[in-house]
């Protein structure tokens, strides 16, 4: 419905003319400012910063988003694991009470950083770069940032990641890309964590994949499993070939 | 959603336009929203007054223009209205629409009182 005027909105007309939604006019002793601005233009600059020090640095930044309890911490541990000893890893944690994901992260052997967001459903980029002024990754270091748990309001706010990498875990239903578009949309990756869950389950994974092309033709997919390492070698792969080639002192 | 803290960005952008441009009352604010952009209207009508309570946006009227949602299909090449971004094409049933507009998310204008 239009909000303008309670019309129908979107093609509607009357008397089978267009009506407009001109301005209403100005009331004497005021004035109209045309602003033209971007409501998130705030969050982009800040995330614009972000990703021009990531260069500066030779930082992969990965904004890994998906809803609560698809394994993106579990994920990040097998991944630490498997790449700390030939790449610098740093984690940004954002939960929204909490430091148990950093414990976590700081047991499986690299420095993160705790992020509350207390009443907030995502990670902005404002966050983000205080984060990396406490981490201080080295040089070609690869910045996993684990958003708050949560398919919706993360695809909105920029961080200044390279990339967002979504995580969806075979237990939760394979429409999920159609019922939350925006978060696939933005995503150019696809992680579908617990495979090894797959024999147990009614959950038809060439569905799934044709319903995250519907929403993004070009988002890749790669199927894994945190906790049998299934998938993990093509996953580190993923990772390794984004980092920015190293620059010359 | 997250309706609150693009409102509270609003409210910096017009706190911001404020300092540059001297005036200290808001008497209205049009916002314009595309259907793609993943912001709720009725949230953001509902969470106005709330962001805007003590600042100088406070009892400001709001209007929303919405936009709507545009793609052109990459089948039948036809441009047309989209209700969601996941959408098939309404002319040809098939094809995948690349999103063209409706995405927006921007403060229009904002009438000021004259000091």
């Amino acid at each position: 419905m239009c909000t303008t005027c309670g019309c129908g909105g979107g093609g509607s007309t009357l008397d089978g003319q267009a009506h407009s939604h001109a301005p209403a006019p100005l009331r004497p002793g005021r004035r109209r400012v045309s602003l033209e601005q971007n409501l998130l233009a705030k969050n982009d600059a800040l995330a614009a910063v972000n990703r021009i020090r990531c260069a500066a640095q030779g930082w992969l930044a990965l904004n890994l988003v998906s809803s609560p309890g698809s394994g993106k911490t579990t994920l990040l541990e097998a991944t630490i694991l498997r790449l700390k000893d030939r790449v610098p890893v740093v984690v940004i944690e954002g939960d929204q009470q909490t430091s148990q994901d950093a414990d976590r992260i700081k047991a499986a052997g690299a420095p993160a950083v705790q992020i509350n967001t207390g009443k907030g459903c995502h990670l902005d980029a404002h966050m983000v770069g205080h984060a990396l002024e406490v981490l201080a990754p080295p040089p070609g270091a690869v910045v996993m940032i684990e958003n708050v748990g949560n398919l919706v309001c993360p695809a909105a706010f920029d961080l200044g990641e390279a990339h967002k990498v979504v995580i969806l875990s075979v237990t939760e239903g394979e429409d999920k890309p159609l019922k939350y578009p925006d978060m696939f949309a933005a995503a150019d990756l696809m992680l579908l964590n617990k495979v090894d869950l797959l024999p147990y389950l009614r959950f038809d994974v060439e569905r799934c994949v044709a319903h995250a092309r519907r929403v993004n033709p070009g988002i890749e997919v790669l199927r894994v499993s945190a906790q049998t390492g299934e998938g993990l070698d093509d996953w580190l792969r993923w990772v390794e070939a984004r980092r920015p080639a190293p620059q010359q002192a | 959603m997250h309706e609150l803290a693009i409102l509270e960005g609003m409210i910096q952008g017009i706190q911001e336009a404020a300092s540059l441009q001297g005036f200290t009352r808001v008497a209205g604010v049009r916002l314009e929203v595309g259907r793609l952009s993943g912001a709720e209207v009725e949230a953001l009508r509902f969470a106005f007054d709330a962001a805007s309570q003590d600042t100088l946006v406070e009892g400001a009227s709001l209007e929303i223009l919405e936009i709507p949602g545009t793609g052109s299909c990459q089948d039948c090449g036809a441009e047309v209205e989209i209700q969601a971004r996941f959408e098939l094409c309404p002319a040809c049933g098939q094809g995948f629409v690349v999103v063209t507009g409706g995405t927006e998310l921007r403060i229009k204008d904002i009438d000021v009182e004259e000091t």
